[in-house]
């Protein structure tokens, strides 16, 4: 059973009651970082007044505790992204990044050689380009990228001379500037029918929208617990158990190993291969607290909730401002996450980002780490506006508020 | 929304709206130095002709924030026509505008022993001391500037 009441999402969360220059906050950064609520704060606490010790190692009682946590929370992943081989395919890293540099150098680096292309899209985040890029200089791997349209989706009329010769897709689910939402199914069964494996960047995805990796049969997921409603220094990075297996190790130290003498090492098997030093065991027991209040919203109903907010809003910022501003990403909300990149006509975007700051408003102002996506469409920098299960239509409103008079200012 | 006021000031707002000295110079014989603000994808090219110990142009091209490029339009009319011992004074006020003093944070003080006055039109940037990340805004020019001078032929 879920239940959904954003209203009680909102007061769930403590730091969506703070004001800011006299105002209530008006939170709209979450594709930047998602607020906790109570629930995963409280998680985190509760590790460290009452079991906090190292895992996979004390035998006394908190150890087995911390550790049983620990493994709590990759079972809890496994379940939320419907992983068909269940926590042995969740390995922890620090963030989506960090996924991708494990996927770029681990399973690149053992299985990509000089000439073999790796295929990406031209609105990836920079956190799936430049592992490749860094690839490339060292064993000789394409780059090739797949256009996006102006209709702000990816162009795939040209997908399968594309796919010509690619060992690896890797796109995102869901794009953090335009909010549009790739049709990640279809592309892994394209992909694969070009004998292809497909990665997928989910770090936009995955707090926001429901999570299969079985029904849309990719390989690889990457994302940040931070998005999510967890806390920040942690990711989760999936793959089949049949391919993390044949992975050469990462980074190397405590914990990766099965064995270790004056003379070499073997590694550990498992998830935990990829996994040296000490963890992050309090971050790992706040996801799995995030885990299960997303299960308990459903995020079913979290979509729902977001596309109907991003339907008022562009509805509004079209009625409203009479094309002086202009939506960055699809105009409609098929296939279209809650996350509204903002050209303010005359007025740069760290502009409008200070004036909003007046009115209690959070956005991110830049390039949005996809300076090939800015770039495709001439842009230097957007105001993005991105929403979240506390998001409320009151939220838009005193958006709507703030940019009417940051378009006053700068005339 | 006093605060507000205090980074947008008219003469900011003038110079971003009708930049100064905005275009390109034909380099060589032109020194062209390119900067970037890597947070925030702000680009800018400053062009310099010197002759005989002094800047005798500048021309600007870019784009950026109002701070950006309203600093670069304001600094384009105070070194225009300056000699260059004239040019790097003007370069070490600024820098010294632009430094967070914290105490002036905290009240309305303005730091010493700084003579703001004798700036002109340069002063209306002191209040983006108030709004620490956009001091990189504001010195991008400055920085691209200072570069240039070093590429002059000794």
């Amino acid at each position: 059973m879920t239940s959904f009441d954003p209203r009680r999402v909102r007061d769930d969360t403590p730091l969506l009651t703070r004001v800011i220059n006299d105002r209530p906050i008006t939170f709209l950064d979450s594709a930047a970082s998602s607020v906790p609520p109570r629930a995963v704060i409280e998680a985190m606490s509760r590790h460290y007044e009452r079991r906090h010790a190292n895992v996979h190692r004390g035998v006394y009682q908190t150890a087995n505790e911390s550790t049983e946590s620990y493994e709590g929370a990759r079972a809890a992943i496994a379940r939320f992204i419907k992983a068909p081989g269940g926590a042995n395919e969740i390995v922890f890293t620090k963030n989506a990044t960090e996924s991708f540099n494990l996927l770029a150098k681990s399973w690149g680096g053992a299985n990509l050689k000089s000439g073999d292309v790796v295929l990406l899209s031209e609105m990836e985040h920079h956190a799936n380009i430049v592992p490749w890029y860094q690839l490339r200089e060292k064993t000789g791997i394409e780059v090739r990228f797949i256009p996006v349209g102006d209709d702000y989706r990816l162009d795939l009329r040209n997908i399968d001379a594309l796919l010509e010769g690619v060992k690896l897709l890797s796109v995102t689910s869901m794009s953090n500037v335009l909010g549009t939402i790739n049709p990640i199914k279809e592309l892994a069964r394209t992909a694969h029918a070009h004998g292809a494996l497909v990665a997928i960047d989910a770090a936009q995805s995955i707090g926001h929208l429901p999570t299969d990796v079985t029904d849309t049969d990719v390989d690889f997921y990457c994302f940040s617990a931070h998005k999510m409603l967890g806390p920040t220094g942690l990711g989760v990075f999936w793959t089949r158990e049949e391919i993390l297996a044949d992975m050469p190790p990462f980074l190397g130290g405590g914990g990766m190993i099965a064995d270790v003498s004056t003379t070499g090492y073997i590694p550990a098997k498992g998830p935990t291969r990829f996994e040296a030093g000490t963890p992050p065991i309090a971050e790992a027991a706040g996801l799995n607290a995030a885990v299960m209040y997303l299960e308990g919203l459903g995020m079913d109903n979290v979509h729902e909730h977001e596309r109907h907010l991003t339907d008022d809003a562009l509805t509004r910022l079209e009625d409203e401002f009479d094309g002086r501003i202009r939506v960055i990403g699809p105009n409609d909300t098929n296939d279209r996450g809650a996350v509204l990149s903002l050209d303010v006509l005359g007025v740069h975007a760290h502009d409008v980002a200070q004036v909003l700051d007046q009115f209690g408003v959070c956005i991110r102002p830049g390039h949005h780490c996809a300076k090939p996506l800015m770039k495709r469409f001439n842009l230097t920098a957007t105001a993005r506006a991105s929403y979240g299960p506390y998001s409320l239509v009151q939220d838009t409103d005193v958006l709507l508020e703030a940019l009417t008079d940051a378009v006053k200012l700068f005339g | 929304m006093s605060n507000l006021d205090d980074l947008y000031r008219e003469v900011i707002l003038d110079h971003y709206r009708s930049p100064r000295n905005r275009g390109e110079l034909e380099s060589p014989p032109a020194i062209r130095v390119e900067g970037f603000n890597p947070l925030c994808g702000d680009e800018i090219v400053v062009y310099l002709v010197v002759h005989d110990g002094t800047l005798v142009d500048i021309k600007l091209t870019g784009h950026g924030c109002s701070i950006s490029q309203s600093s670069s339009s304001l600094m384009s009319a105070a070194v225009k026509g300056k000699s260059l011992d004239q040019v790097r004074d003007t370069i070490t006020n600024f820098k010294k505008l632009m430094t967070v003093h914290e105490s002036s944070l905290e009240s309305d003080a303005t730091p010493e022993p700084l003579d703001v006055r004798a700036m002109g039109e340069l002063a209306a940037l002191q209040g983006v001391v108030k709004f620490p990340v956009r001091i990189k805004c504001a010195t991008l020019a400055w920085n691209t500037l200072t570069q240039a001078l070093e590429e002059i032929p000794a």
